[in-house]
């Protein structure tokens, strides 16, 4: 317990990831040793420019003129009425390209740009990052081709109309699971091949050193903008935050500024699908062990011959059997709890969020208010933030055979 | 002679020949599980090395032929445990020294302590673990340093020199020279400058240094004559067990002189 609490108080004061790229014990750097200049390389530009003052003025101008930062906070009146707590909605669906994903493309493609990358590659799962990907890209003249699992190309079909319009080559992965962790073997794939001259620009904070990192200080904006806005609104901090965890890019960048604030109860929810049975979830915190997938040591869904699992959920962005290592460290430290939401209960927050606020949320935050109306139940009364990390437009293949089968 | 003294002694023994050695590769179990021990003991009696494929749902260093034997093979239920104790069975010991080649999940969930001491049991002398760099390596070294067994080292044609002479000095049984940038297999022919590139490598290396990814025969096993002490055969052997051809047949052809 106190090794915990040393890692907790490790983390707080900024010593992870520490030199090498561990947050204690998870994170590190498991890649083929054709990717290790580039990962030094790619460490080396993120302390060069990551905290610049003209990299900052750069991103922060295209955060505010053109992705429209900062996003709003929202109190959801007629569903905290409903659910007996007082919701608040971080609106990262109103960002440019309808997700929070925009802010780490962003940053990563001027990073890219800086290191004098002559093109992008990319996964993507429901399509988000690769939609934020190929925009940032266009914006910036970048050439961009983007990894998308068959499965996945099918059942977020818009998205990858829209990522071809926005100039990017969608490359189908047909080998593995055909979904995101597939797309990622074959984006890291392409990246072996030209090291040096590709800069594979990573969508969740997963993968090896420098990744988790470069993906969290991208992201953590989202909390920073809601913690300040909430403070502004009620003048103290909310009872608790909550956000979906699927490889964990919106969640960390929602809970890292809440983390120090001991009195802020912090509450990850995982895609439970249709249950707790192997290969019928991708919950990797609530069901994982320790393992090694995409080049960091972290909680994975796997055999006991340590053969990765596969996944299910309804929503594509939390179809993976790993997780960002830095969520592995709060999850053992005890700071963050970390629930399940299945398939079901998802769909039908959908429709609330829908018929009390006018929102349509993407599956993924689905599961993020789920969990929130189940908090709401135990703490009637209570504050919650709910990270809202995208719009559920790209769903509509899915809703139209779930939600509005049910109902003609 | 310690296990991974035996990998550089059959390699040095096929430059006496006048040949650089031949290191064979076969995904183990593919393409039939109950083929396996037949499969190995022909390979082995024509290369000089055999490289075991430990079969990965996720093998992200390897190209389509060995993603395609990598699944076919954990279809059959191949596992690192039914491996080692197929292994184990075979009786008397093959005298052709026996590395496996394993991405570091299956290794972590078998448990490196308990590997150690199964490997060697089972008559193996090494391994080779395409995502485990030099710097991520060091518990998986001691365990394995302890039994005598080898940690195969790889560099690339991106590694800097410095670091080359770094993975160089824990050199154990052979050193992998990777000669492309990219995964296993492509069929793209040598880079121009592998030659050079390969001759560094040895400049630093204290073992004999093996070349890899993307040998398909002859061509550039005359293209490399002089400078490697070995290539690693890997995608090509399985494309021709998967056209039912013969393994050994094939591997005795590349060589002048016949291995004893």
């Amino acid at each position: 317990m106190s090794t915990n609490s040393d890692a907790l108080q490790a983390l707080i004061a900024g010593r992870f990831p520490d030199t090498r790229g561990r947050f204690g014990p998870f994170g590190g750097r498991y890649v083929p040793e054709t990717l290790i200049p580039a990962l030094e390389r790619l460490a080396e530009g993120v302390r060069t420019h990551l905290h610049d003052t003209e990299f900052r003025q750069a991103l922060g101008s295209e955060l505010a003129t053109w992705v429209g930062r900062p996003t709003a906070l929202t109190y959801a009146g007629r569903l905290s009425a409903e659910w007996g707590a007082h919701i608040w909605l971080k609106r990262e669906d109103l960002a440019h390209t309808g997700a929070h994903k925009i802010n780490n493309a962003l940053g990563q493609a001027l990073l890219a740009q800086r290191l004098g990358a002559r093109r992008i590659v990319a996964e993507t799962g429901a399509g988000q990052h690769g939609v934020a990907t190929a925009a940032a890209c266009a914006r910036l003249g970048l050439p961009c081709t983007v990894y998308m699992g068959a499965i996945d190309m099918e059942r977020q079909s818009p998205n990858v109309g829209r990522m071809r319009l926005l100039g990017a080559q969608v490359v189908p992965v047909t080998s593995g699971d055909l979904t995101l962790r597939a797309a990622i073997d074959e984006a890291l794939r392409e990246w072996v091949s030209d090291p040096l001259g590709t800069y594979y620009l990573l969508g969740s904070a997963v993968g090896p050193h420098p990744y988790p990192y470069l993906v969290r200080e991208l992201q953590a904006i989202i909390g920073r903008e809601a913690r300040a806005q909430f403070q502004e609104a009620a003048a103290r901090l909310p009872d608790a935050v909550i956000a979906c965890v699927g490889g964990g890019s919106n969640a960390i960048g929602m809970f890292h500024a809440f983390v120090p604030d001991r009195g802020v109860e912090i509450i990850g929810i995982e895609a439970g699908g249709r249950g707790a049975m192997l290969g019928g979830n991708a919950a990797t915190l609530s069901f994982g062990r320790p393992g090694v997938l995409h080049g960091s040591y972290s909680m994975l869904l796997q055999d006991a011959d340590g053969q990765i699992q596969e996944t299910h959920s309804v929503s594509a962005g939390l179809d993976y059997p790993g997780v960002g290592p830095e969520h592995a460290l709060l999850a053992q430290s005890g700071r963050v709890r970390y629930e399940t939401a299945g398939d079901e209960e998802s769909l039908a927050a959908v429709r609330a969020l829908c018929e009390l606020e006018g929102i349509l949320p993407a599956l993924e935050s689905a599961h993020a208010l789920a969990g929130a109306r189940r908090w709401a139940r135990a703490h009637a009364g209570g504050t919650v933030v709910v990270c809202l990390s995208g719009r559920g437009d790209k769903d509509m293949p899915t809703f139209q055979q779930t939600l509005l089968a049910e109902r003609p | 002679m310690s296990a991974h003294e035996r990998i550089s002694a059959a390699i040095r023994a096929a430059n006496a020949r006048g040949d650089p050695a031949l290191v064979a590769y076969l995904t183990a179990g593919f393409p039939g599980r109950e083929r396996f021990q037949t499969d190995l003991r022909r390979i082995a009696g024509a290369a000089d090395v055999v490289e075991i494929g430990v079969p990965f749902t996720d093998p992200m260093a390897d190209g389509v032929t060995i993603q395609r034997s990598s699944r076919a093979a954990l279809e059959q239920g191949v596992s690192l445990r039914w491996i080692l104790t197929e292994l184990d069975a075979i009786r008397p010991r093959l005298a052709t020294p026996l590395l496996l080649m394993s991405y570091l999940n299956p290794l972590l969930a078998f448990g490196i302590d308990s590997l150690a001491s199964a490997a060697e049991r089972a008559g193996v002398t090494g391994f080779i673990v395409p995502d485990l760099p030099f710097d991520e390596g060091d518990a998986v070294h001691s365990a394995l340093t302890a039994r005598g067994l080898a940690l195969v080292q790889m560099v690339t044609p991106v590694t800097s020199e410095e670091r080359l002479a770094r993975i160089c000095a824990r050199g154990q049984g052979f050193l992998y020279a990777v000669t492309v940038t990219g995964t296993t297999g492509r069929n793209t022919g040598m880079p121009t400058d592998v030659t050079g590139y390969l001759d560094t490598v040895r400049r630093h290396a204290t073992v004999p240094v093996c070349a890899g990814f993307g040998i398909r025969g002859r061509e550039q096993l005359t293209q490399l004559r002089g400078h490697v002490d070995g290539v690693v055969i890997g995608s090509a052997l399985v494309e021709l067990l998967e056209q039912g051809g013969d393994p050994a047949e094939w591997l005795r052809s590349l060589r002048s002189a016949p291995r004893p």
